[in-house]
């Protein structure tokens, strides 16, 4: 009953939020690189709250100071000139924490944003391409967005590995993976991760309205469940008014999670 | 200008040339590396030029934006090395239909890598050695699609003075011509960015047997700091530059900072004419077909309503 209570009060898109800005705990000076919708409201809550010292892009070639997640152009307040080469710097020094979406995902946290079916050479369906998930994966800590959780993203195996999970990491040997970390992956239902003996995907907490039961299902392989599964903290008041009065006045944030999704 | 005008000695190199002579100067089968990012900075009144000749069979290396797909409908590209094609990559990034169809359709075949693979596969080509190692690539797929992508054990002791790392050895991205739009420049080849971002537009150069730059402007040498704004923006130098094309609004519909935004009603137009291969063809008859791009630009003018901005 109490998580029934819980949903009444707060909406799925600033629980969402909040749970992004955790997987920025303990980051300290990294470049805070959330991408999407949320994303980037929970970082810029995480910086707004327990992370002053994190950099965060504006999405060009800046690194900008402003609490808000969109900032107009002649608005930021821009602390240093980070241009698309200079992000490689960043990167494979490892100062970085990107959050990135995948169109699919599996239990060791392997990542595809390149095409679906078919073939690798020839898939059915194409999407993006590789993009920086290869390096971004083996070089720093990576955390996932998915904001319609389903079992055609959560997938038993990828068609093609990008960002490279676990299973890859470890295959590499202690040298190799060992600057990887899938820290979390976030969607509208829960919050996730690997801490498991085999970092095999466990259900870490359901957001207040959802059922362990919900997760299982919208998820196309078999999750570690803990006995007891805790539910997605809630936004402080504090973190609350951040959230409307200063990080994203305009609400984007439920148009991207619904409150009934 | 020479030192002393004395006409007995050579002149320098003024190399102003048509869009036309750019493409003249490429042959079926080439590498041709593309400047500019996603839906930003392209060089489009060259990629035009291509359009309108009967140049095919190309290899196209490149952060790959809108050009990538017309060139795929058009039936020009054999080859795409890419990282990524979108009309832009953001909060709203969209996929780019036409290359998506050239791909799935098997009319391309591709390189594929990481983004920052291919930033140290120009510079390799550009140093001059055959491959740079790192660790990008190591545990994904890419060797899937990256046909004969190695890696390299480094001679040195690993982190814990163990055996040296395996590491992946991005072989060099050798071009034979270059295509990059830049704000501005002079006759010569000298070039300066003004936006936010140079891109990968030197190293394309450098990478490249023969480099060719667009520009929104050609001023004299003696202005080029001025008209860049300070000397750090003049990052393209002659020594990598083969021929200078003067191209006011040469990036359209592709953003060109802060001379022009994207053209976004524009981009959108060309990106639905992937339903259907009558709508792409009516468009590249109606866009793309022009005798030169001084047409385009008039027709662009005369649209109804002003859509250039």
């Amino acid at each position: 009953m109490s998580v029934t209570d819980l949903s009444s009060l707060v909406r799925r898109a600033d629980v969402c939020a909040a749970a992004v800005a955790d997987c920025f705990s303990g980051d300290g000076e990294i470049l805070a690189n959330p991408i999407g919708t949320i994303p980037m409201i929970g970082g810029r809550l995480a910086r707004a709250t327990w992370e002053p010292d994190l950099m965060m892009t504006d999405g060009e070639a800046g690194l900008i100071a402003n609490p808000q997640a969109s900032v107009p152009a002649d608005q930021r307040v821009t602390e240093t000139h980070n241009p698309y080469r200079r992000m490689f710097d960043v990167v494979w020094s490892g100062r970085r924490h990107v959050m990135m979406g995948a169109t699919q995902v599996d239990r060791f946290g392997n990542q595809n944003i390149a095409g679906l079916g078919g073939a690798p050479e020839r898939p059915r369906t194409q999407l993006l391409g590789f993009r920086g998930a290869p390096g971004n994966t083996i070089n720093d800590t990576t955390s996932y967005w998915v904001p319609s959780h389903g079992p055609r993203v959560f997938v038993e195996a990828v068609d093609i590995v990008t960002g490279i999970g676990y299973d890859r990491a470890g295959a590499l040997g202690d040298d190799g993976g060992r600057f990887h970390e899938i820290r979390r992956v976030v969607s509208n239902l829960a919050v996730l991760d690997f801490e498991t003996p085999n970092h095999s995907m466990r259900l870490r907490s359901v957001h207040p309205g959802v059922t362990v039961d919900e997760v299982v299902e919208a998820t196309g392989f078999s999750l570690v469940i803990p006995a007891e599964v805790a539910v997605t903290r809630v936004p402080s008041a504090a973190e609350l008014k951040l959230l409307d009065d200063i990080i994203d006045p305009a609400g984007t944030r439920f148009r991207e999670v619904p409150d009934n999704s | 200008m020479t030192a002393n005008g004395d006409e007995n000695f050579p002149q320098p190199a003024d190399k102003r040339i048509t869009a036309d002579e750019v493409v003249a100067r490429l042959e079926p089968g080439m590498t041709i590396g593309i400047g500019g990012w996603g839906s930003r900075r392209k060089p489009m009144a060259l990629v035009r030029a291509i359009l309108r000749s009967d140049l095919t069979d190309l290899h196209l290396v490149t952060y790959g934006g809108p050009e990538v797909g017309m060139l795929c409908a058009a039936g020009k590209v054999a080859h795409l090395t890419f990282a990524f094609v979108a009309p832009d990559v953001g909060p709203a990034a969209v996929l780019e239909p036409h290359f998506r169809a050239a791909r799935q359709s098997g009319a391309i075949t591709c390189t594929e890598l990481d983004e920052g693979m291919l930033l140290l596969g120009l510079q390799a080509a550009a140093w001059r050695v055959p491959f740079l190692p790192t660790r990008v690539g190591l545990g994904s797929d890419l060797k899937l699609v990256n046909a004969g992508l190695e890696t390299v054990r480094s001679p040195y002791p690993g982190p814990d003075g163990g055996p040296g790392e395996e590491l992946i050895a991005q072989p060099a991205v050798h071009l034979d011509a270059a295509l990059c739009h830049l704000n501005v420049g002079d006759s010569r080849g000298n070039a300066a960015f003004t936006g936010p971002d140079l891109y990968f537009d030197d190293l394309m150069l450098e990478a490249s047997a023969q480099g060719f730059v667009s520009v929104e402007r050609v001023v004299e040498t003696e202005d080029l700091v001025g008209a860049a704004g300070d000397v750090t923006r003049l990052r393209v130098n002659r020594m990598f530059v083969d021929g200078v094309v003067e191209a006011p609004n040469g990036a359209h519909p592709t953003s060109c900072d802060p001379d022009y935004v994207r053209d976004e009603a524009f981009q959108k137009a060309y990106l639905a004419t992937a339903k259907d291969p009558e709508q792409w063809e009516s468009f590249r008859s109606d866009w793309l077909s022009f005798p030169d791009e001084a047409d385009y630009q008039a027709a662009l003018a005369a649209r109804p309503q002003e859509g250039q901005n």
